[in-house]
């Protein structure tokens, strides 16, 4: 099979599940006990025909999979509607947090593999030593940390004892020094997991490749052992450790909504969390049907990346 | 010699060598306890794991706390009449608000003036208690659909194999949220969330033991020897099941308790003001500027330390029933 | 002076269940241009042997003792650099199964050219000159087409003449040959044998050949070395051993044998199988499956002495066995014989 052939074969494969995802984040709000127009209405009482011409506003008389499929249009060509809390569109409140939460999630990630990676491939070829230990032991820490607590510590430390750094996001554009500045704290903390799970990915991957036939065949031919850790045992290692960036990225949005609630930073997750403490469910669909195709289209990345890696996979 | 065995190979023929005349086939070294079981060498390799022991030893002291932190009423009639936490969790104006640890307080006093010792000791009860009760909820859901999905196939494994796409799809914390959204606050509430998001693991990866043990020659020749599947399932497939789910269980616990907590750091957990650990890190976040550190670090340092041990505990099991490392972690 | 001398070569493993002797006071050498047998059952020890040579063994194992001499120089106290100029300069090697020695996401050309990237200075186009040669000496067809193809889309046979590729691309010496056609069908098998006895032939290549197919052996090797448990049990010229076996086991190998068409109802098995070398039996370590020992081989361990009839025989290349036979301690005597059909 040639490689476009299973990148188109491996994104059909998506299809059923991008459905299955806009499926259950419209049943989410199906699922509510107690009437749809309360939810509109934010509890506040209003008349007969109010309630009425909501219902029939939002098409709540018509069967459920009718429902569905207007919802699905609308979704499709990215319309939610309006907010219930404000008068912005959802689409409007989603697309501008969603600068803010690429950059950290970027750097959070960042973080993760400038870490992570290369602290593995020395775990690896250190086995046993004190670096594969000391390792060991800050991997264990990393991910038993959790990561609101972390970032809460690090406030602690570096804004508020040695006042070095900001503690309230600036106000200013994301790609504006300050701002990167600021995201430097919020970024450790999103990557600190992710390194930790990484490394100690990294560095099994590697032992496992280590105890391949051709590393001993690569040595027999007299290639030094950095040829040889790097060109072949690493190269190898990546297929694993690229699925599993895939599966990282799905990890550091759910940090990524943590984070930025502990930090203040106005992303995404932190329109979730608001939305779903205002009960603003419109808000709270497209954040959700959002991230989820996102982690989605990362996976079908990672595949394609993977296949690309491993001349395997493709014939 | 009345016969003589011969052999050969092309043009030669061994003659005379008897190889029934052997006195001692048989000799074997003695290794005296070589024939352990294998539960008994598992516990024996765990036990010599000295940080997995450690772990085993705060998880224990960390339950015995919060099962001793304040007396427990069963309808009306006590049963654990212990007090270790010296304040209810829930009282406020023990002491002045906002204290630094003192001796009277050894982890200060939050806004309210409650007592942050007895509240750390307390909460362990609650995410304690929803790590465990998430994680065996489920192992039941999970392993028995797995199992099913699995073993019949078809449209069946199709149906469930799918549903487990897509809810992989989601983000564990971000699932859970909008769960607990719908949901709504509350113990149950919050484990039934965690549980929908739970199960998945262990369906896949039951279902994926399940089709590898399938292939295994001995279970295709059971199966053309007419073995019932019911028994083949007994003997071969749980078996090898079990071990990779038992550490996938315990490691679990963990990531649960770590979810929970930051749900409830998201005030989204169980009503705010519980004594549950997440949630008073929630509360601590205002006053943290004030340089407040104690409602921070003492709250936090029992969820690191409860996830660190249980990590621990995961990674000696594994280690110890899985020493070759066949089955491993699962990424997320 | 031998091309390679192993004397007292001494490989240990230190695992869980105990210290694992794999290879215990060995010693053999070859000549230029010669090749010797090493066999044995699996876990004999004689892999272990064939990548002591290149200071290949890996932890937990460890060479404890012993020397490894090649043209005169010891190996085992080389310095890291001098071993990689060694490996795959001067010795090469070839694994039992092709597959796993190569890497799977290179081309194969890669692996070659790789080779000769690290012992010589040639610039890149010469390097990728050679390595198709190399690959149209070992029997590649279309070796300038196939040289960007991946391991995965040769077949098994094809792939081991890769490996052999590899070792032989900056002319070595000596070739460690591990069971080199043990993962092969039998007709592939047959034609990696005959291009082995080419290139050996039109090289002056020394080989080190390590099988536990005594047929194999006997077709390849001008000498060979009979290994049970971690150490050397006979050695001779191929011929005298297989016209005159003289240790037990090697005459129990051979009537282990299986032919076809055999006028018997069943098959000789050597009974029982090779101990664990972590608890090794005691006195001679073949004696609970040697239907002709005694009481004094449980205790005395026999030295490998010579064994030929006459005291003429007994020259450098004599026949050698360990077997307490050849000592005067046993009071029976080795009936077994190897008769010739016509």
């Amino acid at each position: 099979m040639t490689l476009r052939r299973y990148v188109v074969k491996r994104a059909l494969l998506t299809i059923p599940i991008l459905f299955g995802v806009s499926v259950l984040t419209f049943a989410l709000v199906k699922l509510l006990p107690g009437s749809a127009v309360d939810y509109i209405l934010q509890f506040q009482d209003a008349t007969p025909a109010l309630r009425a011409r909501l219902a029939e506003q939002y098409h709540l008389d018509d069967p459920v999979w009718v429902q569905y499929l207007l919802w699905l249009r609308d979704a499709l060509t990215l319309q939610f509607g309006e907010s219930l809390i404000s008068d912005r569109s959802v689409s409007a409140a989603v697309v501008g947090r969603l600068p803010e939460t690429l950059a950290l999630g970027a750097l959070g990630l960042v973080v993760a593999l400038a870490v992570g990676i290369p602290a593995g491939v020395v775990a690896a070829v250190r086995k046993g030593d004190l670096a594969d230990e000391a390792s060991r032991v800050v991997a264990l820490l990393g991910i038993a940390t959790p990561n609101f607590w972390l970032g809460m510590l690090l406030i602690l430390v570096f804004g508020v004892y040695l006042n070095v750094a900001r503690v309230i996001p600036p106000l200013a554009p994301v790609y504006a020094p300050e701002s990167l500045r600021f995201l430097l704290l919020p970024a450790v903390t999103l990557g600190t997991a992710s390194a930790a799970l990484l490394m100690r990915l990294t560095r099994s991957s590697m032992l496992e490749q280590l105890n391949e036939g051709y590393v001993r065949a690569a040595r027999a031919r007299g290639l030094s052992e950095r040829t040889v850790i790097v060109k072949h045992v690493l190269r190898n290692s990546l297929s694993a450790v690229v699925t599993v960036i895939a599966l990282q990225i799905a990890f550091l949005v759910d940090g990524a909504v943590v984070v930025e609630q502990v930090f203040s930073w106005p992303g995404i997750g932190r329109l979730l969390v608001q939305a779903i403490h205002q009960r603003d469910f419109p808000v709270v669909q497209a954040v959700v049907l959002l991230i989820a195709t996102a982690v989605v289209l990362a996976n079908l990345l990672a595949d394609v990346v993977y296949s690309v890696l491993d001349p395997r996979i493709r014939y | 010699m009345t016969r003589e065995p011969t052999t050969e190979r092309g043009r030669l023929r061994v003659r005379g060598f008897d190889a029934d005349a052997t006195t001692d086939v048989d000799w074997s070294p003695d290794r005296g306890g070589r024939t352990a079981s294998r539960r008994a060498r598992a516990w024996r390799r765990f036990s010599g794991n000295r940080t997995a022991v450690a772990g085993l030893v705060v998880v224990v002291a960390l339950l015995v706390l919060a099962v001793f932190a304040r007396p427990i009423e069963v309808a009306g009639v006590t049963v654990q009449p212990f007090a270790l936490a010296p304040y209810a969790p829930a009282t406020t104006d023990v002491a002045p608000a906002s204290q630094p640890p003192s001796l009277a307080h050894p982890f200060g006093t939050d806004w309210a003036g409650r007592d942050v010792l007895s509240r750390v000791l307390y909460g362990g009860r609650y995410s304690l208690a929803i790590g465990v009760v998430a994680v065996a909820l489920g192992v039941g859901v999970g392993v028995p659909l797995g199992a099913v999905a699995g073993y019949v196939g078809g449209w069946v494994d199709e149906a469930i194999m799918r549903l487990v796409d897509v809810l992989y799809a989601f983000p564990f914390l971000v699932l859970a949220i909008a769960l607990v959204a719908v949901f709504g606050q509350g113990f149950w509430k919050l484990v039934l969330a965690l549980v929908v998001v739970g199960w998945i693991s262990y369906a896949r990866l039951v279902r994926g033991e399940i089709l590898r043990v399938k292939e295994e020659e001995y279970v295709l020749a059971s199966r053309a020897l007419g073995v019932p599947d019911r028994s083949i399932l007994a003997r071969h497939v749980v078996p090898n099941a079990i071990a990779p789910v038992v550490v996938q269980a315990t490691l679990d616990v963990g990531t649960v308790v770590l979810s929970a907590a930051a749900l409830g750091f998201l005030g989204l957990g169980l009503p705010p003001g519980t004594a549950e650990w997440g949630s008073m890190l929630s509360a601590s976040r205002d006053t943290l500027m004030q340089g407040q550190w104690w409602v921070t670090v003492f709250p936090g340092l029992a969820i690191f330390l409860f996830v660190l041990s249980i990590n621990l505990v995961g990674d000696g099991v594994r280690d110890a029933i899985d020493p070759q490392g066949d089955s491993r972690r699962e990424a997320r | 002076m031998a091309l390679l001398e192993v004397t007292d070569l001494d490989v240990r493993f230190y695992t869980e269940e105990g210290v694992v002797r794999a290879v215990d006071g060995l010693s053999y050498e070859i000549e230029r241009g010669e090749r010797l047998g090493v066999v044995g059952e699996s876990g004999a020890g004689k892999t272990v042997a064939g990548l002591a040579v290149l200071g290949l063994i890996d932890a937990p194992g460890r060479i404890e003792g012993g020397e490894v001499r090649f043209k005169g120089e010891d190996l085992l106290s080389a310095s890291d650099e001098r071993l990689r100029e060694v490996r795959g300069g001067e010795i090469g090697m070839v694994f039992q199964d092709p597959e796993e020695a190569l890497d799977p996401v290179y081309t194969v050309g890669e692996q070659v050219a790789e080779t000769i990237r690290a012992q010589t200075d040639l610039a890149e186009s010469a390097i990728r000159e050679r390595a198709v040669e190399t690959l149209d000496r070992v029997g590649v067809p279309d070796p300038r087409e196939r040289y960007g193809d991946y391991p995965h889309q040769f077949s098994g046979g094809m792939q081991q003449r890769v490996v052999l590729a590899t070792a032989l691309a900056c002319d070595p010496d000596l070739l460690v040959a591990d069971e080199p056609t043990t993962a092969l069908d039998v007709t592939i098998e047959a034609g990696i044998l005959e291009l082995l006895d080419d290139l050996a032939d039109e090289y002056d290549l020394a080989v080190q050949f390590v099988s536990h197919d005594l047929g194999v052996v006997a077709e390849t090797c001008d000498r060979v070395v009979v290994m049970y448990a971690g150490r050397a049990v006979e050695r001779a010229p191929v011929e005298d051993l297989y016209y005159d076996p003289k240790h037990p086991y090697t005459a129990g190998l051979m009537a282990s044998v299986p032919r076809l068409g055999a006028d018997r109802d069943r098959l000789p098995t050597l009974p029982g199988s090779m101990p664990d070398l972590v608890d090794v039996p005691p006195g001679c370590r073949f004696h609970p499956r040697c239907p002709f020992a005694e009481e004094a081989c449980t205790k005395r361990e026999p030295p490998l002495v010579d064994a030929s009839e006459t005291a003429a025989d007994a020259r450098a290349d004599s026949h050698q066995a360990a077997c307490l036979a050849y000592t005067g301690d046993l009071s029976g005597d080795l009936d077994f014989e190897v008769e010739v059909r016509e």
